[in-house]
């Protein structure tokens, strides 16, 4: 069995892809886990995962070429101050210096 | 010399040597994540076998590397146990599984030592050791699930046992079948312990082999 392993490297922090254990079962795979990702204080936590609970996605296919529902290359900054204008709370967004 | 150098040299002879036989597994383990696990577990036992060698060579004037390679093969005083050469899996974690269980009693019994020293470094080492117990306990319990795995271990056992109750002393050894015969569910045999003093001669042909560099260099060589 293959398990994948993520690993936090601090408390707080998101678990972050390390690599992979090839075990019989989970509680080899954690022991192994520790060694590998933890043996050097390099983690605060591991997550493992049997690679078969990870979900491949295939079925979004993008057939229309809709565009919008992407954000890359989509600026919202100008939209956004232009919304707030005509809503009148510009004064109160993030950065704006007022109190919110 | 002392008896607190003596049991000093005893548990770091413990550990240099079984460090040294876990460590021919090194490359060849059954695979590749058990050959990572099991060799740092051989570079721990070694690394606590230093720490206790410092400890004793500042009480006789003389240095962890001196103790540990400059001796000869009948002043080491290491359990037999840990000086049979078994290169196969099951009696490796046999004897793992059988020296993790001995160590954990014979850590217990230091923890408490009027010796600060002594009660510090066996705290530290138990806190590592805990990883090596659950790594051949893990073991232990995979070999049980099975028809197969409990024959061969069961054996492996039989074979070691008298050898295992000779790492600790006569007051410990009952704690220690008690605890063996817990987990295996059996008794275990009445048999004469094979204890320290009488070294096997397999340890004169890891010592060749562990000393070789040691012995071929000029006296005081910085390394």
């Amino acid at each position: 069995m293959i398990y994948e392993v993520f690993r936090q490297e601090r408390k707080g922090q998101p678990f972050q892809h390390a690599g992979t254990v090839t075990a019989p079962d989970e509680r080899f795979a954690e022991i192994y886990a520790r060694e590998q990702y933890g043996r050097r204080q390099e983690s605060a936590a591991l997550w493992l995962a049997p690679r078969g609970a990870v979900s491949e996605i295939d079925d979004f296919p993008d057939e229309f070429d809709l565009k919008y529902r992407r954000v890359d290359g989509y600026s919202i900054k100008t939209r956004l101050r232009e919304a707030r204008e005509r809503a009148g709370t510009l004064d109160m967004a993030p950065g704006a210096g007022g109190d919110g | 010399m002392s008896r607190r150098s003596d049991l000093l040299l005893s548990i770091a002879d413990d550990e240099l040597i079984l460090g040294w036989r876990n460590s021919e597994w090194t490359g060849i383990a059954p695979f590749l994540e058990e050959d990572v696990a099991f060799s740092s577990i051989a570079q721990n036992e070694i690394g606590h076998a230093r720490a206790l060698y410092e400890l004793a060579a500042a009480e006789l004037g003389t240095t962890a590397d001196e103790l540990a390679f400059d001796r000869r093969p009948d002043e080491y005083r290491c359990a037999p146990l840990v000086q049979l050469r078994r290169l196969e899996w099951a009696r490796t974690i046999a004897r793992h599984w059988l020296y993790e269980t001995a160590d954990e009693i014979r850590l217990a019994a230091l923890k408490n030592s009027d010796d600060p020293e002594i009660a510090g470094i066996a705290a530290k080492m138990d806190r590592e050791e805990a990883y090596h117990r659950m790594h051949a306990e893990m073991w232990v319990d995979r070999l049980l699930s099975s028809e197969d795995g409990r024959s061969r271990l069961s054996e492996a056992v039989d074979e070691l046992w008298p050898y295992a109750l000779g790492v600790l002393d006569d007051e410990l050894r009952p704690e220690l079948r008690r605890r063996a015969e817990e987990r295996l569910g059996r008794k275990l045999p009445d048999v004469e312990p094979v204890s320290r003093g009488v070294n096997e001669a397999e340890l004169v042909q890891l010592w060749e082999e562990m000393t070789i560099v040691r012995r071929s260099a000029p006296k005081g060589a910085q390394w």
